[in-house]
């Protein structure tokens, strides 16, 4: 068949309602009679044992109906997915500020959030431990901290020409996602639970709504139509939110809605982690690395969450395009008296690539060489160095092609050298640049979790209702699935609807993560259609005796050897002939397997690559900063749909340098987070984007069979935006400040410290 | 019409509701009371513009309609008496289908998980509607209030320009009619047991209203009241509404000086105040977003009087003064004198601004500001100065230089104005202002910036101002390239 959808930059299947302004959210569904509102009380402690929670004022409040405690959850009180150490309602512990103590139903949201205010508890406080570095000295751990070891890294060290040990460190980042958390749980009969939910995974809010509420899997649905952002934000954290609103909603008996104000959200619910890394290089006078050792200090916060795989995923990422051959990485996964930190886009890649990023940069600055020259000597090998850290090997390099091209297309010499000289005769103002590369490993590290499912029908007129287990957050998914769908029935794309994620219907389904979805519900959902395909085309064969090669279906018509007929016209046929016209797909993703024991094996399908060279410009009196000018090269292979792929490339961009320039957690010495609002939380606005910024995509047809050969985009593009991070280095590291001690974010504030530090040096 | 109706225009309807809550905010009659869930909250404290609405006023000069841009979360109800309100479910094309706004937006995929989208698509439509060829400088001011999380904002400017492609067909008359279909002659006074709305139209009602009310919560913008119900779950017993009263809301230039009334906008005082003084332009550029300022008043924030309110430093240094009232009675006290602790100032029970003054430039004074912030777009300044620089040949005859962020109250940097003045303006004068302001502040470390920096931050930005005044740096990384 012919792709005819697929590839074509089609707008986003909402695009429409979401200008209008009638796309529903959770929070815009009808609400049901009798429906209450919670809010939930949150510890104003970081760690203390309570001796006594006196709620006698939250219930007397006006218009409350009820509150839950831990005491009144019926089954089990964790919501954590992987180790449960995450109370859903803290039971005689606190373990950081904003923590929930206990949840409050009232006739208006109003009303909820005001008595959830009026508890007194009594804390027996116990000393808290706030940073990573803090947890390491006092081996306070989540889970074992991790060793991967390749080569002789300390022979390698001993023996190398150059040697830089230094310590660097950034910082985590709210998702904020526009949309907050929010869940509306409904009773149904026979001790049924309907959650409307906004969760990038609705299989596991069902699974622990029905662990919490003692019901099993079949009594509980969860259904997510869209999500306003979630960028991981709402991966393992919405449990927490859709199994509140579900127990109160259980003990009540009525219809139930959590929405999360926006400081409760940013307080209450987890980050991204932030690193403190210390590294040991060896290196030759081109700045090959001999071996590195590298020792990772993530935050975890209070508990396990996903800290395990996000800093696996470190660990594999901190080569980035770079082959190290003698390496060790140890990694900690901190216990700190924080929010625990959770998935957000990337998942420790990002951090990873930091990590072997500023050891490039500091080497190439310690040498006095152009870190582009560093990066390019230490590049991954086609057929030799090829190698991971982590033994699987690299098959798809492209990264030298990419720098090529992104070279010669940015003009990065000439400008390099004319920034060279607009510093030498500005005084304040001074100019950076900076090529980073990306090589991101697509599938989950988990290889269980690399499976699908997908569910079509064709109806008797001939259009298709569509549903698989991936969940739209705003990345383009469902329409990218849809186009798969209709080329592979022969339909133009208005016959073909997408509804929510609905645990009901597509069972078991792995989080929308790991910039997964459209490879994996992509492929269930083209198996799902074929399967519908092939009956009909043998329906087709034996109704008008020809053979099935001679019948194709393509823009809803079907072709049977020479006669031409509406495609709606032969469904009708098949039906009144008695063929079944839905069926499921279902996918596994092929070739992976890893060990997750000795850290080895191939835990990806295949990579996904790019390259950023950003220029920016630095006030070296105030710290103050500005992108100039983007270019990126990036690899989605045979795009699905180009505009879509844009959007998450130039999206990713902009977050990773919101990242890494202006978005700053900020706690207190009492762990309380003061950063907890857009007032407070900088996120990028639109003057912050280049006004010069230019995208391509590398013209790449993935070498595995994946969807179209199409790559996964999601999350690769954020980490282009390390570019604009060396970038700023390159701008205030000069003569009498080769390494600047920047840490990001770079903030004005950090800018001028890093140049304060390095001056005094 | 029951005592406790108002009345006001939505999207072209005249709406009559009863208010049963005074400080019920736009955002929650829309979403909760009337269903109407196009419009979204992202922040519930003007921060994010995912509730961006487009309020339609008779414009006070020209008799015309004037078009703003306001955040609904932080918008009481009451406040829309006689007023229209459009959201984004009153948009529509020529055809019925969509707006040139909103069909630009799907052109040129400007929403992807699109909770924002009708926050954009409102100031957008405010752009389309008062700039018929705005450059990315204006484009990105006009939306420096709506926080994207997806796009990167590319194809938001994109769909910026490109929306001008299509018309629609706007009447402005038809907006007038109604408009003045809904105007109150009298006052608006709302009592909901023991809880009062008062919107006066004069200002000797409103003099009157809060001698006999010292206690109430005057209302202006409320731009931070909002947040007192949204956040603090505050409940205001009287609140008395300056955006009603006339001659608060009146703007005119003095021989001497400018007279701003006590309610008008930021915006609009904004504008003649950069008129004035082209050296305040970025200023007021970042002040807060195109819907803080328009809602918010010059007055409000003077009278709030944050150690981190960004007009202070400037108005400071202008010598600005403020007329006040109370009763019958005006005073006039100095901006320098009003302010006495971490807000404490000087205005008595039931004395309220009446007009602030603000000094016409002369020729030969440098004025200038700098806001010093993580992010150049609606933030709060960690750090921000202004200066006035009057120079007889090298030396100084007049230096003022006012702070806000370093200490519990904007104020003067004396001993730095005292190291400056009737000196060489020179290096070496630099570097001892620049000693005497660690001697004139000791700020504190907070989310926005650290003590020590803020004070190394603070010393550069007098380095810069003398640079700038030297014509040495004549750039900042917001105008460079741009």
């Amino acid at each position: 068949m012919a792709a005819r959808a697929v590839g074509k930059p089609l707008p986003h299947d909402s695009a429409h309602l979401h200008v209008s302004g009638t796309a529903a959210y959770t929070d815009d569904l009808p609400e049901p009679r009798d429906l209450l509102h919670v809010a939930v009380g949150m510890s104003t402690v970081a760690h203390a044992r309570v001796r006594n929670v006196d709620l006698s004022a939250v219930r007397a409040a006006k218009g409350v109906v009820d509150v839950c405690t831990a005491a009144d959850i019926p089954g089990e009180n964790n919501y954590g997915s992987i180790v449960k150490d995450d109370p859903l309602l803290a039971d005689g512990l606190v373990q950081y500020v904003g923590q929930p103590l206990f949840a409050v139903a009232a006739e208006s949201v109003e009303a909820a959030r005001k008595a959830a205010l009026l508890a007194t508890v009594d804390y027996e406080e116990l000393e808290a431990i706030l940073d990573p570095l803090t947890a390491v000295k006092k081996q306070s751990f989540v889970l074992p901290s991790e060793t991967l070891v390749r080569g002789d890294p300390d022979a390698a060290l001993a023996a190398a020409p150059h040697r830089l040990r230094r310590r660097i460190a950034h910082g985590g980042q709210d998702q904020f996602y526009l949309e907050g958390h929010i869940a509306m749980a409904l009773p149904q009969e026979d001790g049924g639970i309907l959650v409307y939910s906004s969760t990038q995974h609705p299989d596991e809010v069902q699974g622990i709504v029905a662990h919490a509420t003692q019901r099993q899997a079949k009594d509980i649905v969860v259904i997510c139509r869209r999500m306003g952002g979630a960028f991981g934000g709402k991966e393992s954290q919405a449990a927490l939110i859709g199994c509140l609103a579900a127990i109160v909603a259980d003990k009540t008996g009525r219809p139930c809605k959590l929405r999360l104000d926006r400081d409760d959200d940013m307080i209450m619910t987890g980050k991204r982690h932030d690193f403190v890394i210390d590294y040991d290089v060896g290196f030759d006078d081109d700045g090959r690395i001999a071996g590195i050792d590298f020792e990772f200090a993530a935050r975890c916060g209070m508990s396990a969450d996903l800290s395990g795989p996000v800093n696996d995923r470190a660990m594999f990422h901190c080569d980035n395009a770079y082959f190290l051959e003698n390496v060790r990485i140890l990694s900690h996964r901190c216990k700190t008296n924080t929010v625990s930190s959770t998935a957000f886009r990337g998942f420790g890649g990002p951090q990873g690539m930091f990590a072997i990023e500023s050891v490039i940069d500091d080497i190439a600055r310690t040498l006095g060489k152009d870190p582009l020259s560093v990066r390019r000597a230490n590049f991954y090998g086609k057929k030799e160095r090829n190698v991971t850290h982590y033994q699987q090997v690299i098959e798809d390099n492209v990264i030298d092609d990419i720098f090529d091209q992104l070279l010669a297309s940015s003009d990065y010499e000439q400008r390099r050298k004319e920034i060279r000289a607009f510093n030498a005769g500005s005084k304040v103002l001074k100019r950076g640049i900076a090529i980073t590369p990306v090589k991101f490993g697509i599938s989950f590290t988990s290889t269980l979790l690399n499976q699908a499912g997908a569910l079509v029908h064709l109806y008797k007129d001939g259009t298709v209702l569509l549903n698989h287990g991936g969940t739209e957050m705003g990345q383009g998914l469902y329409v990218k699935v849809a186009q798969v769908v209709a080329d592979e029935l022969g339909i133009t794309m208005d016959r073909v609807l997408t509804t929510a994620a609905d645990t009901s219907k597509v069972p078991n389904a792995s989080a929308t993560a790991a910039s997964s979805g459209s490879d994996m519900n992509g492929k269930a959902a083209q198996k799902a259609a074929a399967k519908i395909r092939k009956r009909i085309t043998e329906f087709a064969a034996r109704e008008y005796g020809v053979s099935e090669a001679e019948i194709d279906f393509r823009d809803n018509v079907a072709h049977i050897a020479d006669r031409i007929m509406d495609f709606p016209e032969l469904v009708r046929l098949a039906w009144a002939n008695r063929v079944s016209l839905s069926a499921t797909g279902y996918y596994r993703t092929p070739k992976i397997n890893y060990d997750r024991t000795t850290f080895s094996g191939r835990p990806f399908y295949y990579y996904a690559y790019g390259a950023a060279v950003t220029e920016v410009v630095v006030d070296t009196l105030t710290g103050e900063n500005r992108v100039l000018r983007t270019d990126i090269l990036h690899d989605c292979g045979d795009s699905l749909n180009p505009a879509i792929d844009l959007g998450q490339v130039e999206g990713g961009y902009v977050q990773g340098v919101g990242w890494l320039t202006s978005e700053e957690l900020w706690w207190n010495d009492k762990g309380e987070l003061g950063t907890h609002a857009p007032s407070t939380y900088k996120i990028p606005t639109c003057s912050d984007l280049a006004p010069d910024f230019r995208v391509a995509f590398l013209q790449n047809a993935n070498r595995e069979k994946s969807i179209y050969r199409s790559k996964a985009v999601g999350e690769p593009p954020l980490m282009l935006g390390l570019s604009a991070f060396f970038a700023l280095r390159d701008a205030i590291a000069d003569g009498d400040r080769p390494l600047p001690d920047l840490h990001a974010p770079a903030t004005p504030e950090a800018i001028l410290r890093g140049m304060r530090i390095a001056a005094d040096e | 019409m029951s005592m406790n109706t108002i009345r006001f225009v939505l999207n072209g309807n005249i709406v009559e509701t009863e208010v049963a809550d005074p400080t019920r905010t736009v955002l929650q009659f829309l979403r909760d009371d009337l269903r109407m869930t196009g419009t979204k909250e992202g922040c519930a404290e003007g921060d994010c513009g995912a509730c961006t609405v487009v309020v339609v006023e008779v414009d006070r000069r020209g008799g015309g309609v004037e078009l703003k841009t306001i955040n609904s979360c932080i918008q009481f109800l009451p406040t829309l008496d006689g007023k229209e309100l459009l959201t984004v479910e009153g948009l529509h094309g020529k055809d019925g289908g969509l707006h040139p706004v909103q069909q630009a937006m799907v052109d040129q995929h400007g929403s992807q998980c699109g909770f924002c989208t009708p926050g954009f698509v409102m100031s957008l439509y405010a752009l389309y509607r008062t700039n018929p060829d705005p450059s990315r400088q204006e484009i990105d001011d006009a939306l420096a209030g709506n926080l994207c999380r997806c796009t990167g904002y590319r194809p938001i400017i994109a769909a910026a320009r490109s929306m001008y492609d299509a018309s629609d067909d706007w009447d402005a008359q038809q907006h007038l009619d109604v408009l003045h279909e809904v105007q109150r002659q009298g006052d608006l006074e709302l009592e909901v047991g023991r809880r009062r709305f008062f919107a006066p139209r004069g200002v000797a009602a409103f003099a009157a209203l809060y001698a006999k009310h010292p206690d109430a919560t005057i209302l202006a913008g409320g731009t931070d009241i909002g947040l007192w119900v949204t956040k603090q779950h505050r409940e205001l017993e009287t609140v008395i509404y300056t955006g009603r009263v006339e001659e608060l809301l009146e703007l005119h230039t003095a021989d001497s000086h400018l007279e701003i009334g006590g309610a008008v906008s930021i915006a609009a005082a904004a504008a003649a105040i950069v008129e004035q003084y082209p050296g305040l332009d970025e200023l007021f550029r970042r002040f807060a977003s195109p819907p803080i300022r328009n809602a918010g008043t010059l007055g409000g924030n003077v009278a709030n009087g944050s150690p981190i309110g960004d007009s202070m430093p400037a108005l400071m240094v202008l010598g600005a003064s403020l007329v006040l009232r109370r009763g019958e009675k005006e005073r006039e006290v100095g901006l320098d004198d009003f302010y006495h602790d971490y807000q404490v100032n000087d205005l008595q029970p039931g004395e309220f601004v009446a007009r602030i003054r603000v000094p016409r430039a002369r020729a030969g004074v440098r004025v200038a500001s700098h806001k010093w912030s993580k992010r150049f777009d609606q933030d709060i300044s960690a750090v921000c100065t202004a200066y006035s620089l009057e120079l007889d040949g090298d030396t100084v005859a007049r230096f003022r230089m006012a702070c806000g962020g370093m200490a519990a109250t904007v104020r003067h940097a004396e001993r730095c104005e005292a190291a400056v003045n009737g000196a060489h303006w020179s290096e070496a004068t630099i570097d001892r202002a620049c000693a005497a302001l660690a001697e004139d502040f000791t700020p504190i470390s907070d989310m926005r910036a650290s003590a020590d920096i803020r004070l190394v931050a603070v010393q550069n930005l007098l380095r810069r101002f003398w640079l700038e005044s030297r014509g040495e740096v004549d750039e900042t990384v917001y105008t460079y390239g741009r």
